[in-house]
């Protein structure tokens, strides 16, 4: 039902609110003193509550890194937690600044839906986790034919699932829930003999159930799934600090600024460390994104750089123990490159 | 008219802002003024919102295909079939649910209804017990309880509970055989038809009779045998022509048969039992409702219980029941929404899911609007002819 309310909220607000998203998101969100940050309802390593209530993982640190980089303070951020049907028209509707909610980035998404990606923070594919113990011969989704398969609605998963089974022939039964808890439950269940989203999703999902040890993920990877925020579109100035946020997290990472040594490295030399830093003499790096000169130092000393940050989250630093894999820096054979800042 | 004509009468007051006519005109012209600018007003703030945030509109997506797959298809859909065609099956849906759950839910209400009036002790406590423990629960709750708490602890699929006529039960849900028709069964369907046609002929002629001639005829009993007999007849001179398809186990569940979801089952069950709690209390007060002296001047007729009960209460009780029955099966309806709390695909789960895959939210809650409010007035439509044809009519 919250999906309609937000539904009917969207139309209303777009109705009524016409001069709301026009003024800069930057200056609202300066103005509110906080940011408010789209998440999801609880995925272990992106977006999920701890036991004080505290949201962890890569998509609420990234939320932080933009509250730090707008206000130096990581702590000037309020967490909305969405479904995947909610998610955008929140976005659309203004009532979040920023979606950081692991969600795949799509031309339809970024062209119709009035949204723009500002990167890739997660490279990530669909993948199935089945139940081994009980079903012991299965080893490959391509033996998935007749399962009864869960899955959450509203989602790429949701497509991609249709059209992996049509393209191997195969026949599956859908058994689909808005809410990642009632999949989770549903699956824990025994409601459906495989589960499918990102792989990086199930390795999560794993350890919340009942017995983590007699499930296992799937080797097939069936479809692309570049998770990355997205702000509203149409306010250049809000999407280039969401985008070069991001890209700061991985130039700190390239250039070894850590949480650790980010102030020591305010008295580097290095012309690229300065630029980064906003020590060099008359830069206004900061200053031309609409931020202060030091943006970076905040943002490095609130979350750490990006590979502080995965591994904190879904790295060896975490229950999760997923490998960089193509995650890493485009200087160790991964995907990860970000543009210089200069 | 009658007040017009006696304001017309009145002396003029001098001037035109004093007087009445002139007045009521001018506001209610005021008013349609206000309403119709405040629509358009949103509309086109709507549209040109929509156009500045850069988010497609309008309704063509709805040729565009759909990709993705829904558990329940009562017509042919694939993931290839387009955005309309999956919200005609969301449609479909709700309204398989709403009608199977408006005749349970009447069933079960009726029968609770005249339970609470029972002479027995023990039967009327129980159904007091029911009404005010499902009357009292929100039907989400009444939902979560059939899916959760009954249907998920059932065995899994391989360890599915053996029911008589090799029908199953497991946690996936509820397995019968499915009759599986062959060559010659037309016949059957004929049979059955025309046996209808005769039993309403036989009790058409059976009233006629007792209106001329006062004497009676046991007209249930002769319908009865028509309906059974005819068709019964049909199926052996058409040599048999009948199988049934078995549910047998495969590798991940029992495939084959007729296949009820345990979504479908805890939402029929949990709406129709809700539902029947507040239809029993109609129930309740139309049978109330009628005077003590119908059923007396009944009795000194010579009446025994059961005709004073079908032929003078019922017929009264009625006229009471029926309008605020309708109320009942408008919100059984709607209440099928919640479906979507456990996946059964009706309008609200697959229009909500188009609306996310599409991104426009506007249309699709404007679609979902028109939908309800077409069924809900189809059904107050039905019921209200219904009524009329209850309504008291004086001879």
């Amino acid at each position: 039902m919250k999906h309609i309310a937000i539904g009917i909220l969207g139309a209303a607000a777009l109705g009524f609110m016409a001069s709301a998203a026009s003024a800069g998101t930057l200056d609202t969100v300066k103005q509110k003193g906080f940011l408010q940050c789209g998440v999801s309802t609880g995925l272990a390593g992106f977006s999920a509550p701890d036991d004080k209530g505290d949201w962890k993982g890569i998509d609420a640190d990234f939320c932080r890194a933009v509250a730090a980089a707008v206000f130096g303070d990581a702590s000037k951020v309020k967490f909305t937690p969405l479904s995947a049907k909610e998610r955008f028209t929140a976005l659309q509707s203004g009532e979040i600044d920023l979606l950081s909610r692991n969600t795949t980035w799509t031309s339809n998404r970024d062209s119709a839906l009035g949204l723009d990606f500002v990167g890739v923070t997660y490279y990530d594919g669909q993948g199935f986790m089945i139940n081994a113990k009980k079903l012991p011969g299965v080893n490959s989704a391509l033996q998935l034919s007749g399962a009864a398969v869960c899955v959450q609605s509203g989602t790429t998963t949701e497509l991609n699932l249709a059209d992996y089974f049509k393209k191997n022939k195969m026949e599956y039964n859908p058994v689909v829930f808005e809410k990642l808890e009632e999949v989770n439950a549903a699956y824990d269940a025994g409601r459906c003999d495989a589960y499918t989203t990102d792989q990086s999703g199930l390795y999560g999902i794993r350890l919340t159930l009942s017995s983590p040890a007699d499930h296992v993920v799937l080797p097939e990877i069936i479809s692309k799934e570049p998770l990355g925020p997205a702000v509203r579109q149409g306010d250049d100035q809000w999407a280039h600090i969401a985008r070069w946020t991001y890209f700061a997290l991985l130039n700190a990472e390239e250039a070894g600024i850590t949480q650790a040594n980010v102030e020591e490295m305010k008295t580097s030399t290095d012309p690229n460390i300065q630029r980064l830093l906003g020590t060099e003499p008359d830069g206004k790096y900061g200053a031309d994104l609409g931020l202060s000169n030091d943006w970076v130092v905040n943002i490095v000393k609130a979350v750490g750089n990006y590979g502080e940050m995965f591994e904190r989250n879904v790295g060896s630093g975490s229950p999760l123990k997923i490998a960089r894999g193509i995650n890493a820096l485009w200087t160790k054979g991964g995907l990860q490159y970000g543009p210089p800042i200069r | 008219m009658a007040s017009q004509e006696i304001l017309r009468e009145e002396p003029s007051r001098g001037s035109f802002i004093n007087d009445p006519r002139i007045r009521s005109l001018f506001f209610q012209t005021l008013v349609v003024i206000l309403l119709f600018s405040s629509i358009w007003w949103i509309v086109h703030n709507v549209i040109e919102n929509l156009q500045r945030l850069h988010i497609a509109s309008g309704f063509g997506f709805l040729k565009s295909r759909a990709g993705f797959d829904i558990s329940d298809t009562p017509i042919a859909y694939t993931s290839d079939s387009t955005y309309f065609r999956a919200l005609v099956v969301g449609l479909l849906n709700t309204i398989i649910i709403a009608v199977a759950g408006i005749v349970l839910a009447t069933v079960v209400g009726f029968l609770i209804g005249i339970g609470r009036l029972s002479q027995n002790w023990l039967i009327r406590k129980i159904c007091t017990i029911y009404v005010e423990v499902f009357r009292n629960i929100p039907p989400l709750l009444v939902i979560f309880f059939w899916y959760s708490g009954v249907l998920a602890v059932l065995p899994p699929p391989r360890e599915s509970i053996h029911l008589p006529l090799g029908s199953f039960l497991n946690q996936r849900g509820f397995y019968l055989p499915r009759a599986v028709w062959g060559d010659g069964s037309w016949l059957i369907g004929v049979a059955l038809l025309l046996a209808i046609a005769m039993a309403w002929f036989v009790a058409h002629r059976a009233r006629q009779r007792q209106r001329a001639t006062g004497q009676q005829f046991p007209v249930f009993w002769t319908s009865v045998a028509l309906i059974i007999g005819l068709p019964m007849l049909a199926f052996l001179l058409g040599g048999m022509p009948l199988t049934f398809d078995f549910p047998k186990q495969s590798t991940f569940n029992l495939t084959g048969g007729f296949w009820i979801k345990p979504e479908f089952l805890s939402l029929l069950l949990a709406l129709s039992f809700y539902t029947a709690a507040f239809i029993a209390e109609i129930v309740r007060a139309g049978i109330r409702g009628v005077s003590k002296g119908q059923t007396e001047a009944a009795a000194a007729l010579g009446l025994r219980s059961a005709p004073i009960l079908r032929l003078v209460v019922i017929p009264q009780a009625m006229r009471i029941v029926i309008p605020p029955l309708t109320s009942q099966y408008l919100n059984l309806t709607k209440n099928s929404s919640l479906a979507i709390a456990i996946g059964y695909p009706d309008l609200t789960a697959t229009a909500g899911t188009v609306l996310n895959q599409t991104g426009q939210a506007v249309e699709g809650v404007f679609i979902m609007m028109i939908a309800y409010l077409v069924l809900s007035l189809v059904t107050s439509f039905v019921m209200n002819i219904v009524n009329a044809r209850m309504a008291l009519v004086e001879r």
